[in-house]
């Protein structure tokens, strides 16, 4: 394979493409209200309207708008209908033999709505608009080009510092530069190296990557595959959760595209680079999301953290260098390879660069995919992009999953960024966005999050071990009205204990939860006391 | 993940036979089929140590669960320690050592879900089922079990019907969902 | 080999490069306490009792993996770390069902040491009350899950030393338990040397010697120190 027949593979897909295509949106969100049968009834109503040679019906990856699905996509003249039902099929049909589109029947959504105006697709830039199942499809649109050009026309080094030059930091929730973390697995001696993707997205709330890998896997192969070039690894794991059969399959299925054109295996692109990547599907558990958790997974042992140092990028996998990114990390390498890392750095903030992209779900009106400039602040999200909540007023938003917090209404002017977030006593984290509204008791989601941690700990030190167990059972006794201000005090101490003596990032972060909401809502804690501190004039202190 | 097992048994002796010729003096001394079948995936392996998760995906997809009589094959096939496969075998959600019923419900309890009211459908379930989650029936027709977050978030609350997940559940069509399945 | 000089709660020392934080404040006679931490065997970093507090790192490091550096200063005795001790030693006895008085090891017991050493004579948190079994299936040996502080040092002794690897942990989170074999009683389990390095390892009376009665428990820890390094040391006698 060189650039030529890889432009030609565009090129010819360019021209089968056909004159109207309907997109339909089989990601796992659509797929559950029975978007793969809306598409086999298009294409034989296309069929039986004789409209095969000028209209194609494509399945494509997540088009966003998760809470109105299935969502039928026409892209002359441009229609985006949802909740497409069966019986809306024929009509559909009818009203495009007919070019009047628009008065199908269907209810398209407005597509002038902030939902959609407001979101800057650069992660998210095939997403629903390519079929992830066909590898031409993501050539077409430059796919693999940002490769060959890395492998012809740039020195690992290069790649690496255009890479640190972007400000991207990792999309995993931690923030830490990713620039730096690749120089790190870089300078290591040579010899085996490893590459893995985690796409073990186990926070609750959050589906970002599964869309992702749903939509667009061969980008996350091609980022792959740049990240292995500049750091000297010939072989990657993706490491995905079992959760997601859907993602496996067209994970798997690109992979086998690639390594079919030779996009992947031995001297791709004519050159001495090789690199292939192995699917490992997890089992079941949430802690395996942290990184040396995840690495003893792939050994096939328990899914147990190990102190560090040594940091994966000095010993990982096997003992040898490894660099670990998310998925939406590996995503964003392509568009900064092909655009340049000044381009990258020109979107977000200062410290935050580009953009993210968030799951919004919970108490609101329009729930899905967004991805926003970093820096965007959370009221234009949830007001405008959201469209607010359905009933009552908006409480507060939950970031972070398990380990982040929840921010109060009020905090919403605040710009969403690594670092602001984590002044308000939450984090970036994967990028789940729960918005919960008046009627949600915050002391119940404090619990329902230590209760997640208590399951989900490994069980390997004492303090998240024990230490959930126990706040655990402290939060069920304030919520039963039996526990004093002398209990608030007790867990307020195991909180700090356990967030300072745990080994990893679960047991650090388990208490946040608890602590960002007493930080916003303490008074709802004090409220649920047996001995209403509030009537003795302690409520706040 | 809840999978069909009930038809892998009638699949697995034709896969098996394939193989059947190569497996020689390792087979297991049950003459059950099904072992060729995991015979198969450990070759695969290169009966790797690290392939274990794998080989433990692939026995509980083919036996349904991982009863101690697959657990001991996979060790000494693998050569590794009992009480290692026993620990990764019970460190992981997805591998039950108990067999399931004919039948699964899976609601999902992720933050969107509960938010929006999962526990409702739990609650339903219990009532009409009579067991907890994580619990089969007694004529072993059902089991119930709930989920860390299926990643329908757009959807919820969400459950998952023998496989098919289904979004915008009520405590009604969890019930209407699950009807003859106790039969 | 190149040496580091440090200071330990404020006393300077200089130490061998490789060293970890815990064996060079031992060498120095500065106590901090451990439980997972056994000599002769890997380290795992579990226990967090000898977490130390060091100048630059926002985050408290286990002492017992952590190497020496060039100009560390180290503290291992805050009153925070002192705090985060009591509590961890009281989340382990309401953990488990710790009944000193009628314990075999009652007096060589290495988590009443630590009780003793941080000062905790009752746990603020209250007592769980697990029901955990008991095995007394072996032939001399028997472990009651009940004294079990989940240390993982019986697992590491019998794969790092004895070779055997008849123990692992299983399950996780709170349902966290030390098995032989497939979870099977250990009388059972055809691996096992019945060598009892796992009963010497066991820092309280959880894994015990059939016959033993209350308080009756010493165990010989130099015996394992004394197998790892005869072969190294061409000393085949202690």
């Amino acid at each position: 394979m060189d650039l030529n027949e890889l432009l030609e593979i565009a090129e010819k897909e360019r021209q089968r493409a056909a004159s109207v295509r309907i997109r339909c949106c089989t990601a796992a969100g659509c797929a559950s209200s029975g978007a793969e049968e809306i598409k086999d009834r298009l294409e034989q109503s296309i069929k039986d309207a004789g409209l095969d040679n000028t209209v194609e019906v494509c399945s494509v990856g997540c088009m966003k708008f998760c809470g109105r699905g299935p969502l039928v996509e026409i892209d002359i003249p441009g229609v985006l209908y949802q909740q497409v039902s069966g019986d809306q099929v024929e009509a559909i049909v009818d009203a495009l033999k007919q070019n009047k589109a628009a008065e199908s029947g269907a209810t398209p959504l407005d597509r002038e709505h902030p939902f959609f105006t407001l979101q800057q697709p650069i992660v998210l830039e095939n997403s629903g608009k390519i079929n992830p199942e066909r590898i031409e499809e993501y050539i077409a649109v430059g796919g693999y080009q940002n490769l060959y050009h890395v492998i012809h026309d740039m020195s690992p080094d290069e790649v690496v510092d255009e890479v640190t030059r972007s400000g991207l930091r990792g999309r995993g929730g931690g923030g830490y530069p990713t620039g730096l973390k690749w120089a790190t697995v870089a300078k290591m001696p040579e010899g085996q190296k490893y590459v893995i993707c985690n796409a073990d997205e186990g926070d609750p709330g959050a589906f970002m990557d599964r869309s992702v890998l749903e939509s667009d896997p061969h980008r996350i192969i091609e980022g792959m595959a740049i990240a292995a070039y500049a750091i000297g690894a010939n072989h990657g794991y993706i490491y995905v959760r079992a959760e997601y059969p859907l993602a496996i399959k067209r994970l798997e299925t690109a992979i086998k595209q690639a390594k079919r054109l030779g996009l992947m295996g031995s001297q791709i692109f004519d050159s001495p680079f090789d690199f292939k990547i192995d699917i490992r599907v997890g089992a079941g558990a949430f802690v395996c999301g942290e990184e040396t958790a995840l690495m003893q997974s792939i050994e096939g042992g328990r899914g147990n953290p190990r102190p560090r140092p040594p940091y994966p990028a000095q010993s990982g996998l096997w003992h040898s260098p490894t660099l670990i990114n998310n998925v939406e990390t590996f995503a964003n390498i392509p568009a900064i390879v092909r655009e340049g890392a000044d381009w990258f750095a020109s979107i977000g903030t200062e410290k935050s660069k580009g953009t993210k992209v968030f799951a919004l779900t919970g108490k609101i009106r329009n729930t899905g995919l967004i991805e926003v400039p970093m820096g965007i602040a959370l009221r234009e999200i949830v007001e405008k992009m959201g469209g607010g909540v359905p009933r009552g007023e908006v409480k507060a938003v939950q970031t972070g999953g398990p380990s982040g917090g929840c921010i109060p209404a009020h905090l919403f002017d605040t710009p969403v960024e690594y670092d602001s977030l984590i002044q308000l006593g939450t984090m970036m984290g994967s990028g789940g966005m729960i918005v919960m509204d008046t009627e949600t008791s915050m002391v119940d989601v404090a619990q329902f999050y230590m209760e997640f941690c208590r399951g989900e700990s490994c069980g390997k030190c004492i303090p998240c071990r024990a230490g959930t167990v126990q706040m655990y059972q402290m939060l069920t006794k304030i919520l039963r009205g039996e526990a004093t201000l002398i209990d608030l005090e007790q867990l307020e101490r195991v909180c700090g204990m356990v967030k300072a003596t745990s080994l990893c990032g679960l047991g650090q972060t388990a208490p946040n939860p608890v602590l960002s909401t007493l930080r916003y809502f303490r008074e709802e804690y004090l409220e649920l006391l047996k001995d209403s501190p509030k009537a003795q004039g302690v409520a706040s202190r | 993940m809840p999978s069909a097992q009930v038809n892998n048994r009638d699949r697995a002796p034709s896969a098996g036979s394939k193989a059947g010729s190569k497996a020689g003096s390792n087979a297991h001394p049950s003459g059950d089929k099904r072992f060729k079948v995991l015979d198969i995936t450990m070759k695969r392996n290169q009966h790797r140590q690290d392939a274990l998760i794998e080989v433990l995906h692939k026995a509980q997809e083919i036996f349904g669960y991982l009863e101690e009589d697959v657990l001991l094959y996979v060790a000494r096939q693998l050569k590794l320690p009992l009480s290692k496969v026993y620990g990764v075998a019970t460190f992981y959600h997805l591998f039950s050592l108990k067999p399931s019923g004919a039948h699964t419900c899976v609601v999902c309890l992720g933050t969107a879900c509960y938010v929006k009211g999962a526990s409702s459908l739990l609650e339903a379930l219990k009532n009409q089922v009579g067991i907890e989650p994580g619990e089969t029936t007694d004529n072993g027709q059902m089991s119930v079990m709930t989920a860390r977050c299926i990643g329908a978030c757009g959807l919820a609350p969400a459950a998952v019907y023998d496989g098919k997940v289904m979004g915008n559940q009520t405590a009604e069509s969890v019930l209407d969902n699950i009807k003859g399945w106790l039969d | 080999m190149s040496v580091k000089t440090l200071t330990i709660d404020g006393v300077p020392i200089a130490i061998e490069e490789g060293t970890t934080v815990l064996e060079a404040a031992r060498q120095n006679g500065v106590h901090i306490p451990t439980l997972c931490h056994l000599e002769g065997i890997s380290d795992v970093g579990a226990c967090r009792l000898c977490l130390v507090e060091i100048n630059g790192s926002p985050k408290l490091q286990p002492a017992c993996v952590t190497e020496v550096a060039e100009g560390m200063n180290i503290r291992t005795n805050t009153e925070t770390l002192q705090d985060y001790r009591r509590t961890i030693v009281e989340l382990l006895f309401a953990e488990g069902n710790h009944v000193c008085a009628v314990c075999v090891a009652n007096g060589h017991c290495e988590l009443q040491d630590l009780a003793i050493e941080v000062g905790m004579d009752h746990s603020r948190l209250p007592y769980r009350f697990p029901e955990r079994e008991i095995d007394v299936s072996h032939d001399r040996f028997g472990i009651d899950h009940n004294r079990c502080v989940l240390c993982t040092r019986c697992v590491r002794v019998c794969d790092e030393i004895e070779g055997a690897h008849v123990w692992d942990v299983a399950y996780r989170g709170a349902a966290l338990k030390v098995v032989t074999g497939l979870n099977q009683p250990w009388g059972a389990v055809d691996a096992c040397t019945s060598c009892g390095k796992c009963v010497d390892a066991c820092p309280t009376g959880a894994i015990f010697r059939k016959g033993s009665t209350v308080a009756e428990m010493e165990r010989d820890r130099d015996r394992l120190e004394f197998i790892v390094n005869a072969r190294k040391d061409h000393q085949w006698t202690r």
